[in-house]
């Protein structure tokens, strides 16, 4: 078992992150969460409806969209397609979801990139079309699995920018992220597992001040860092 | 687009005409062309689109071509309505099989033994069935007639033939614009990610299939009331269904126009060389020579031949310039 006793809450516009060491568990909650791996016992709640066993496809429709730590580009075709991919699911015509696409993907600063085809990304800009293809769904609530994983710190900061923009037009962000800069940046309150198992919960300075925290997670490295 | 949509609308005038200047055996090249163009783009549609790979899809080309037969020898029905039953028996059966893999998430290798042996066990089974010629096959009679989907010479057929290719690419251009079609290359690039965005790939999956098997099959009536003979060997075998894939993948997979391309580079050299080669006893020799251009395409083409005929029309059609 990845995940044990865990349970806790993300309240509407809030932004939630969830950290803890390699292998705590992290991605099998949010593989939980976005009905890739159906919980054996639990429930999930988006407002008043039980998500628990629901396929992933329905998850996201019923608002709940994901991004995935190893990005999943679809390569052969251009980013405006790939975003276009998302923005169906909420459009029934392709007129409409196009449009709706090209403002996204002008958002998330693909501008440039929108007739080309995803395989032409670097990096970075496969994190932000990840992203944005999650948006175009228009989700209430956006899981985010460390998108800023892998960037330069001015990346770090553009991208923060962009999801302090996003929660600001009412999307609820629950992230898992190793990049406290951006932990500290966007979350207000940080639930820390280890071993499938929450052994921390609260604000982010509270939560590194935390003794078990410390100890699991941040280690030595981050004591000597504080100058403690 | 407007400039290939001019080519496009040249090149089919320039085929209405063609048969005025064509003898027989000329045309009985294109419509074998046609044919295989079409039947290509039926599996295509599956593989080439979703990505789901089908080594048997020779089982809804036999389908098609034993029911209309069967409708038409039994009951004296024409095989223009016979060929749309056969196409919903080869439905029935894909969304069968599309079914079982794509339910229980058979995927890879495994779809792909699955597709062998749904087409296998079908030539078995026909083989076995005294009423579907057994194992010596059925001889169609030949009473030339529209109701009868037979005619003397080959210039009704060449036009039907054509008229198959026109009608899948428009179709699988709709398709590809569509909600469905775009949600069916998401699943083809990646599965997962697909299912992230919101699409219920299973569906999407299934709709592929029966569309696939639908359009294949309809190509099996073609097949009856031009070849006048059904075999199972050669019908279900796996050499059709291998023969049947080639074009699309020289052409290029997930392509609107590989698979019309694949055939004219492949149908004529086949059967140049088919007949060649039979003068000489070297029956079976051009499927050594389809080998070769195979392996030479995979080898320095992967994405097909119609990268180089987009590259070569550029000039002319100026595609990338609308975007």
């Amino acid at each position: 078992m990845a995940v044990g006793e865990l349970s806790f809450e993300l309240g509407k516009g809030e932004v939630l992150a969830l950290i803890g060491p390699n292998g705590a568990g992290k991605t099998t909650v949010f593989n939980c969460l976005s009905g890739f791996l159906p919980p054996d016992e639990g429930e999930i709640y988006l407002e008043d409806r039980q998500l628990g066993g629901l396929p992933p496809f329905l998850i996201c429709q019923m608002g709940m969209a994901r991004t995935f730590q190893i990005v999943k580009p679809f390569l052969t075709i251009s980013v405006l397609d790939n975003v276009m991919v998302g923005a169906l699911a909420r459009e029934k015509s392709t007129a409409t979801a196009r449009n709706k696409s090209l403002e996204i993907i002008d958002f998330a600063g693909l501008s440039a990139w929108t007739y080309k085809e995803a395989q032409g990304l670097p990096l970075p800009l496969r994190k932000r079309l990840e992203l944005a293809r999650a948006l175009a769904t228009r989700p209430k609530v956006l899981l985010l699995d460390e998108v800023m994983a892998g960037l330069n710190p001015t990346e770090v900061d553009e991208l923060i920018a962009l999801l302090k923009e996003v929660n600001r037009q009412g999307v609820s962000i629950f992230l898992i992220e190793h990049v406290m800069r951006g932990v500290m940046a966007l979350s207000k309150r940080v639930v820390v597992i280890n071993y499938g198992v929450k052994i921390a919960e609260g604000s982010p300075e509270e939560v590194v001040k935390d003794k078990q925290v410390i100890e699991a997670y941040l280690g030595k490295e981050f004591l000597s860092a504080q100058g403690s | 687009m407007k400039r290939l949509y001019l080519l496009l609308a040249a090149v089919f005038i320039i085929l209405m005409l063609l048969p005025l200047f064509l003898d027989n055996y000329a045309l009985g090249i294109f419509i074998m062309i046609f044919f295989w163009a079409y039947v290509g783009q039926s599996w295509n549609v599956l593989t080439g689109y979703t990505g789901h790979i089908s080594l048997g899809h020779a089982l809804y080309l036999g389908i098609g071509a034993y029911a209309t037969t069967y409708l038409a020898q039994t009951f004296g029905l024409t095989p223009w309505i016979g060929m749309f039953l056969g196409g919903f028996i080869a439905v029935a059966i894909a969304l069968f099989l599309g079914f079982l893999g794509f339910r229980f998430g058979l995927r890879g290798v495994y779809f792909v033994i699955m597709t062998i042996a749904f087409a296998e066990i079908t030539r078995l089974v026909v083989s076995h069935i005294e009423a579907l010629g057994s194992f010596t096959g059925i001889f169609l009679d030949f009473n030339p007639s529209f109701y009868n989907f037979q005619f003397r010479g080959n210039i009704p057929y060449y036009y039907i033939a054509l008229g198959f290719v026109v009608a899948s690419l428009i179709a699988v251009r709709i398709l590809e614009v569509s909600k469905a079609g775009r949600f069916i290359v998401a699943i083809r690039e990646d599965e997962e990610a697909a299912q992230a965005l919101g699409v219920n790939t299973f569906k999407y999956n299934m709709i592929a299939i029966a569309i696939s098997a639908f359009m294949t099959s309809l190509a099996g009536a073609f097949y009856a009331n031009y070849i006048f003979y059904l075999h199972p060997n050669s019908l279900f075998g796996m050499s059709m269904s291998i023969e049947l894939i080639l074009r699309p993948i020289i052409g290029g997979l997930g392509t609107l126009f590989g698979p019309v391309i694949g055939s004219i580079i492949l149908t004529p050299l086949s059967e140049i060389s088919r007949a060649y080669f039979a003068k000489g006893g070297l029956e079976g020799l051009h499927l050594i020579l389809y080998g070769v251009v195979a392996i030479l395409v995979v080898l320095f083409m992967p994405k097909g031949i119609i990268v180089y005929v987009k590259r070569l029309l550029e000039p002319i059609l100026k595609l990338s310039r609308d975007k």
